[in-house]
């Protein structure tokens, strides 16, 4: 595993472990990573999110027994008991491992949706790149467990809750689930991932890998809230792949992590399927946040949009790459892309790049980026009706945010959401005012 | 849909036979035998008779250079090229030091002449009448650089007077070697990029421009660089220094033979702008593009860079890529100065098998600096054309505005255009906007054309030369009826 190319990083951080890699798929995904590295700044599609965080650590596997009362105290903080949530069927990971007892029964999922485990009969489909992307290699040599759900063809399935807590455990620890999510024609699902943990143990590294893939006609929308331990990182890919007349609609909000990365791949892959990537990421302190999209158009006569908007505080730092490439074969692409930024501190940092690679002439694609501060004349507004300034700030910041959560279609996926938010809202400026 | 389909097919029809800027020259040449090493600077060195510091330069340069690798992060492919298989210096040989017109060889000032260039004082731009009871133009100087060397200064006596000097690059090493010294390699470090550290071993010729302080240089300045021989590579170097308070407007042009042969062309331009001073450059760039196959062409990668170091200065980019074979050009703006300006004004157009990635940066180091993008990209037949530019706003950049607007015209179905921007903002004050487009010329634009009775070609001139109008306009008026020109030939067929 010494080999590496000039610009990939050591993969000491997790080198035992992926030495006692046997099957045919994960030795071959570990060959890969081997011949790589993990991606370092001169790889393009690393160049603004740097992984040196991993460097300097031996992430070990996750400890299998866990305190039940402190993972029910994690699963409470973002799934209020007594709460709508609270009803949903839900799949509930801890350490990267299925948690039967925090998660619903089998028997309690609506007709036509059914579930297993990774675990049991891992399946790793053939949507992913490993040979591209290194951490989904890094995933494919190492996944352990993970969700394998589908609905059956015109199910309406409603919300299904995909939970992953991490909680203390003796010592650094890495785990990389992988799900799958399939849907038949004409079947409907909501997905809510929700990844937590517990703040104050050791540094963690999340490396979840989900493939989605929709039929023709189906509808997926993915709601994730991300709201991982100050220290963890969180690094997950999407690879979702929609046929004809499907619709995969996702949101991410970002709250939580050190260093965290969002990256779909979304392949739309019959006429007339469209594609929503959109998200939030709300940072503070000197947490990374990274969206990345890259939107295949494969198919005429289809449409892919993508709203992202960051506020950073304290010294942050947002990064948004969204590629929309379009194929020959692609006529009639209408895509759209925007993606915004506040910047509340002197010291936070936006990096910006979104990409259009168009092969097909009879298409409408556009993409926009405003960067900037709050609006003086809008703050002055409020203040001269007499709202304080950091009442009136955050009032500006919360709208700022929740014009992009209102893109989620899902009510009570929305209303999570808008929960998650204004607590992440209320505690950063009751820090602020601390700090004052 | 039926219009469109024939404009395609009339674009397809494009051949050779519309770059009639093809013609080569025969006249007798001095060649330095083929390839690079230490050798072939000294002797460029000793050829163009110069200092030891530049020599020691040069060679400082062609060492970093060996170390570097040549970049692959541009969208465009081409074979691996054979670096030691290009004469690094062709001149036309001479008669020591033309000190006129008259010495130069009338051969060459027939293919300057079949270029349109006015070489010739007197000479104005052809078509440019001047209207009765106003006052007559102001005339172009210009600067002809043949292969490695320059050839030709017009109007020097007119620009000595105003204090200007305006001479080719070796002139100036040899009468101000202070200020080139002081200059050079200030703005593009002779390390700066693969190209740009080739240029700095083996750079033969090219203009040097000195605006001194408070003068706004009385004529427009141009360069008109033309490849002629065959397997050689020219690396022209210019370097445009102005200082406070001054102003200078200056156009670069450019032409070559038509070879099945790739030749390569990594010039270096360096602007420098002192407070209030303000710099206008403007490019229309048609190398020889290759042929309707592919076949051929000029390989164009290019290091353009001005630093904008005093208070309130202006950097203005200008520019129209319709030729080579491959571009590969950033001219960008480094925003130093207090409420210091840069501008990019772009079109660039691609057709038959040439690929271009193009575009700027706007590096915003001083507060309340402004910078404005508008590229304007067209593809046709089977090219592809790229945009490529950063805005970076640093923490000291206070109030620092930028805008940009890309926008790309697809016609056929068999080309590419890709918009690829950067944007760092590390200042909270700092605002920055951008939008891009991509679309073909709508059906309803055509049918308001044509309803109105204009042909197939003209609604389809008139649509592009709206869509780059923008950019058109920002051109000085001799170099905007050349542009046009070109991009009808560019796009014949589908431009009236």
């Amino acid at each position: 595993m010494n080999a590496l190319a000039p610009s990939g990083r050591s993969l000491a951080p997790f080198e035992a472990r992926l030495s006692g890699v046997h099957d045919v798929e994960r030795k071959s995904a570990a060959g890969d990573l081997a011949r790589t590295g993990l991606p370092g700044p001169r790889v393009e599609a690393w160049h603004y999110t740097n992984l040196r965080a991993l460097s300097g650590h031996v992430f070990a596997e996750s400890d299998v027994l866990f305190d039940e009362k402190e993972a029910r105290a994690v699963l409470a903080s973002v799934i209020p008991e007594g709460s709508i949530f609270e009803k949903l069927p839900r799949l509930v990971l801890v350490n990267g491992r299925i948690a039967p007892g925090l998660s619903s029964s089998t028997a309690s999922l609506p007709e036509g949706v059914s579930w297993s485990s990774f675990a049991s009969a891992p399946d790793f489909g053939t949507q992913t790149s490993p040979q591209r992307d290194p951490l989904v290699a890094l995933n494919t040599a190492l996944a352990s467990d993970g969700m394998q759900l589908s609905v059956a063809t015109g199910v309406k399935a409603g919300q299904v809750l995909l939970v992953s807590l991490a909680l203390s455990s003796s010592g650094v620890v890495s785990f990389h689930p992988r799900h799958n999510v399939a849907l038949a024609p004409e079947a409907s699902l909501t997905l809510i991932e929700i990844s937590a943990g517990n703040d104050g143990q050791e540094l963690y590294f999340h490396n979840p890998v989900l493939t989605c893939s929709l039929a023709e006609g189906a509808h997926l929308e993915h709601v994730k809230l991300q709201q991982e331990a100050g220290n963890a990182i969180h690094l997950a890919t999407v690879y979702a792949d929609i046929a004809g007349h499907a619709t995969y609609e996702s949101f991410t909000l970002t709250l939580g992590s050190a260093l965290a990365r969002h990256e779909v791949h979304a392949s739309l892959a019959g006429a007339h399927a469209a594609v929503h990537v959109n998200g939030a990421q709300l940072l503070g302190n000197t947490q990374v946040g990274d969206i990345t999209s890259v939107i295949t158009h494969s198919a005429p006569d289809c449409i892919s949009r993508q709203t992202v908007r960051n506020v950073l505080t304290d010294r942050s730092r947002a990064v948004f790459q969204g590629k929309v490439l379009v194929e020959r074969v692609a006529q009639k692409t209408d895509g759209y892309q925007m993606n915004q930024a506040l910047l509340l501190s002197p010291t936070a940092e936006i990096d910006a790049k979104p990409e259009l690679e168009i092969y097909a002439d009879d298409v409408r694609c556009s993409h926009g980026a405003t960067v900037g501060a709050l609006d003086e004349e809008q703050l002055f507004y409020l203040r001269s009706r007499g709202i304080a300034g950091a009442q009136a700030r955050q009032m500006l910041v919360e709208a700022f945010l929740i014009e992009a959560t209102d893109l989620v279609r899902d009510e009570v996926a929305r209303t999570l959401l808008d929960g998650a938010l204004a607590d992440a809202l209320l505690n950063r400026i009751t820090a602020e005012e601390r700090g004052s | 849909m039926p219009a469109i389909t024939e404009t395609r097919e009339q674009v397809e029809k494009l051949g050779q036979s519309s770059y009639k800027w093809g013609f080569e020259t025969d006249i007798e040449m001095d060649v330095a035998p083929k390839g690079l090493n230490e050798d072939t600077i000294r002797l460029i060195s000793a050829r163009k008779e110069e200092p030891d510091w530049l020599l020691e330069w040069r060679l400082a340069a062609f060492r970093v250079w060996q170390t570097m690798t040549e970049p692959t992060w541009a969208k465009v492919t081409y074979p691996p090229i054979d670096y030691q298989d290009v004469h690094y210096y062709a001149a036309p040989r001479k008669k020591p030091g033309p000190k006129s017109l008259d010495e130069v060889d009338p051969e060459l000032l027939r293919t300057y002449e079949k270029l349109g260039i006015p070489l010739h004082e007197q000479a104005l731009l052809a078509g440019v009448e001047v209207p009765e009871g106003e006052e007559a133009r102001l005339p172009v100087a210009v600067d002809a650089v043949f292969d490695s060397v320059s050839v030709a200064t017009t109007f020097r006596k007119t620009l000595a007077e105003a204090g200007v000097i305006f001479c080719p690059i070796s002139e100036a090493v040899r009468d101000h070697p202070d200020l080139v010294r002081k200059y050079l390699g200030s703005v593009v470090p002779a390390g700066d990029n693969f190209y740009a550290a080739l240029n700095a071993a083996v750079f033969t010729d090219g203009s040097f421009v000195f605006i001194p302080k408070g003068v706004r240089c009385p004529m427009e300045l141009s360069t008109y660089f033309r490849i002629n021989a065959r397997n050689t590579g020219q690396f022209e170097r210019t370097l445009i220094v102005v200082e406070d308070g001054a102003s200078v407007s200056y156009l670069e042009g450019c032409t070559a033979p038509m070879r099945d042969e790739n030749q390569l062309h990594a010039a270096v331009v360096e602007l420098v702008a002192m407070e209030n001073a303000s710099i206008k450059y403007s490019t229309v760039q048609n190398w020889y593009p290759g042929d309707e196959n592919g076949l051929g062409g000029i390989y164009n990668f290019v290091t353009k860079r001005g630093a904008c170091r005093g208070a309130k200065s202006k950097i203005s980019w200008t520019q129209v890529e319709t030729g080579s074979a491959i571009t590969w050009k950033y001219p960008s703006c480094i925003l130093q100065g207090e409420g210091s300006v840069g501008e990019f004004y772009s079109v660039a157009v691609t057709n038959n098998y040439q690929q271009a990635d193009t575009g700027t940066k706007m590096i915003h180091i001083g507060k309340n600096t402004r910078s404005t993008i508008i590229a304007k990209t067209i593809s046709a037949g089977h090219s592809d054309s790229t945009y490529r530019g950063l805005v970076r706003m640093l923490p000291k950049a206070s109030n620092a505005r930028n805008f940009t607007q890309c926008d790309s015209l697809l016609i056929g179905d068999r080309c590419g255009a890709h918009t690829v921007p950067y944007i760092e903002n590390r200042n909270m004050s700092a605002r920055i906007e951008h939008e891009a487009t991509t679309s073909k010329i709508s059906e309803d634009q055509m049918f308001y054309c044509r309803q109105r009775g204009l042909s197939q070609e003209d609604a389809v001139g008139l649509i592009v030369n709206g869509f780059c109008k923008d950019v058109l306009k920002e051109l000085p008026m001799e170099f905007a009826v050349e542009a046009q020109k070109l991009l009808q030939i560019s796009l014949e067929g589908s431009v009236g």
